[in-house]
């Protein structure tokens, strides 16, 4: 097994877990969307939604799981790369300027993965580790969106995710060695078309359930 | 008439590798805008000596964009502001009268400044050094075309194996990384069947080696293709990625 660390372990390895992590947190965020979707068919179609999820019950919390251990990947390899690149250059320019290749995706990739990691955790404590009896899922949603903060944070960090998204999937397809001359051009625009699609996706559920619902 | 300007320059001057280096301040008079970049600093340096002050170092040979020695950080742009060129054929008709320009060596851990603007690339050598060799039948010259090769690897391998070996992919990389000199490296061999029989172990040594010489990790910020005087494509970093995890995960090289 020492040539499977070798290979994971190295720079190239280290970029294909966070490729293949990234992939996996990307196809998750379109399972998420299409079932939050619900909402739009009203309270009944959301709480009938949660409710058949949850009756899968051990496909659940190995899917959770696996999740779970995705970002622990994620954000340990992601982390450490951020410490390897700093470490790299130990002394900086002094005039820095782009030749036009980073994007604001590119940028701010680990300072924007550090932000979602609180939201995520910020998330799961409103939504997930709460205590659900008497109530359903709908009604805690609804009336966390009637406060104003709540509905700011979530669009903030739906327009973060979509920044992070926006570098990370093309990114992803490059990383595993995926840049073909007649796919490259469609994968970029695909990353761009994706991140608005969370945006607009995920962005407008907490002001539709804050102000229109 | 020979148009001229007059500068302004920060240059980066450091005694040695483990002395303290800083910015420090020259004008630059009546430039001829024929000049190119590496002349200007001629000029400066004949004025520098002239005033029994020690001449700025910096690294260059054939000064024609073809050797890889010359390359200076200007303005935070490897090589200077113009696409596709090096410092030495940048000339001086890009830069405007009472123009600022900040001159600094490329900055990484694996190249450390010797003086001034020359910096140790023996990094680089370095990578090359752990791919080893290629098999090639020695003895008489065989047929043309004895081995085929289609005209598009062919044009593709020449495209990698234009890198000069400069270091401006590492200069320009947000992480340091030289990725896109070691992809350029691997790809002009992985291109071709003469290649193939060391594929493996070359990408696995080449990518090891890197790692341990200190470059950071690529995370596809894509500056380095836009810095790089010979303008290598990113397409090659997949390239290297895939040979490498074909050789990781697929052949039994360790």
């Amino acid at each position: 097994m020492n040539w499977l660390v070798n290979t994971l372990g190295s720079s190239i390895g280290k970029k294909l877990l966070m490729a293949i992590t990234g992939l996996g947190f990307c196809s998750f965020l379109a399972g998420h969307l299409a079932g939050n979707l619900t909402i739009y068919w009203g309270k009944d179609a959301f709480n009938s939604y949660a409710a058949h999820l949850h009756s899968l019950g051990p496909i659940i919390t190995m899917a959770e799981l696996g999740l779970l251990f995705f970002a622990l990947v994620h954000i340990l390899t992601g982390t450490t790369l951020f410490y390897q690149n700093f470490k790299a250059r130990p002394v900086r320019y002094s005039m820095n300027k782009s030749a036009g290749g980073r994007t604001i995706g590119s940028r701010t990739m680990p300072y924007t993965g550090f932000f979602l990691l609180i939201f995520i955790v910020f998330h799961l404590i409103n939504f997930h580790f709460i205590d659900k009896t008497g109530t359903t899922i709908y009604q805690i949603v609804h009336s966390a969106f009637e406060n104003i903060g709540y509905v700011v944070i979530y669009v903030i960090a739906m327009i973060i995710a979509a920044i992070h998204v926006s570098h990370g999937l093309w990114s992803a397809f490059q990383t595993i060695g995926a840049n073909h001359v007649k796919y490259m051009p469609f994968i970029k625009v695909v990353s761009y078309v994706f991140s608005l699609i969370i945006v607009i996706g995920f962005g407008f559920l907490p002001v539709y359930l804050g102000y229109i619902a | 008439m020979t148009k001229t300007i007059n500068l302004t320059l920060k240059v980066w001057r450091q005694k040695g590798q483990k002395k303290k280096g800083r910015l420090e301040t020259y004008k630059a008079v009546d430039i001829s805008t024929d000049m190119s970049f590496l002349e200007m600093i001629d000029v400066i340096n004949e004025q520098l000596t002239l005033e029994g002050k020690e001449p700025i170092a910096f690294d260059h040979d054939c000064r024609e964009g073809i050797c890889g020695m010359c390359g200076a950080v200007v303005n935070g742009r490897p090589h200077g502001p113009e696409k596709g060129t090096t410092l030495c054929q940048l000339h001086m008709r890009h830069f405007s009268n009472n123009d600022t320009i900040v001159i600094e060596p490329w900055r990484s851990r694996a190249f450390p400044v010797i003086k001034d603007l020359a910096v140790e690339r023996s990094a680089l050598d370095r990578m090359i050094q752990a791919g080893g060799f290629i098999s090639v039948n020695t003895g008489g010259a065989q047929d043309a075309n004895a081995i085929p090769v289609s005209q598009e690897a062919a044009e593709l391998a020449m495209d990698a194996a234009a890198c000069i070996g400069c270091g401006a992919c590492v200069a320009a990389c947000p992480n340091a990384s030289a990725m896109l000199f070691l992809s350029a490296k691997v790809s002009q061999l992985a291109l071709f069947p003469q290649g193939k029989p060391e594929a493996a172990k070359r990408a696995i040594s080449m990518v090891r080696e890197m790692d341990m010489l200190g470059f950071g990790n690529c995370t596809n910020e894509t500056e380095c293709e836009a810095e790089c005087p010979k303008e290598i494509s990113i397409t090659n970093i997949a390239r290297l990625n895939r040979e490498f995890y074909k050789a990781g995960f697929f052949s039994a090289e360790k």
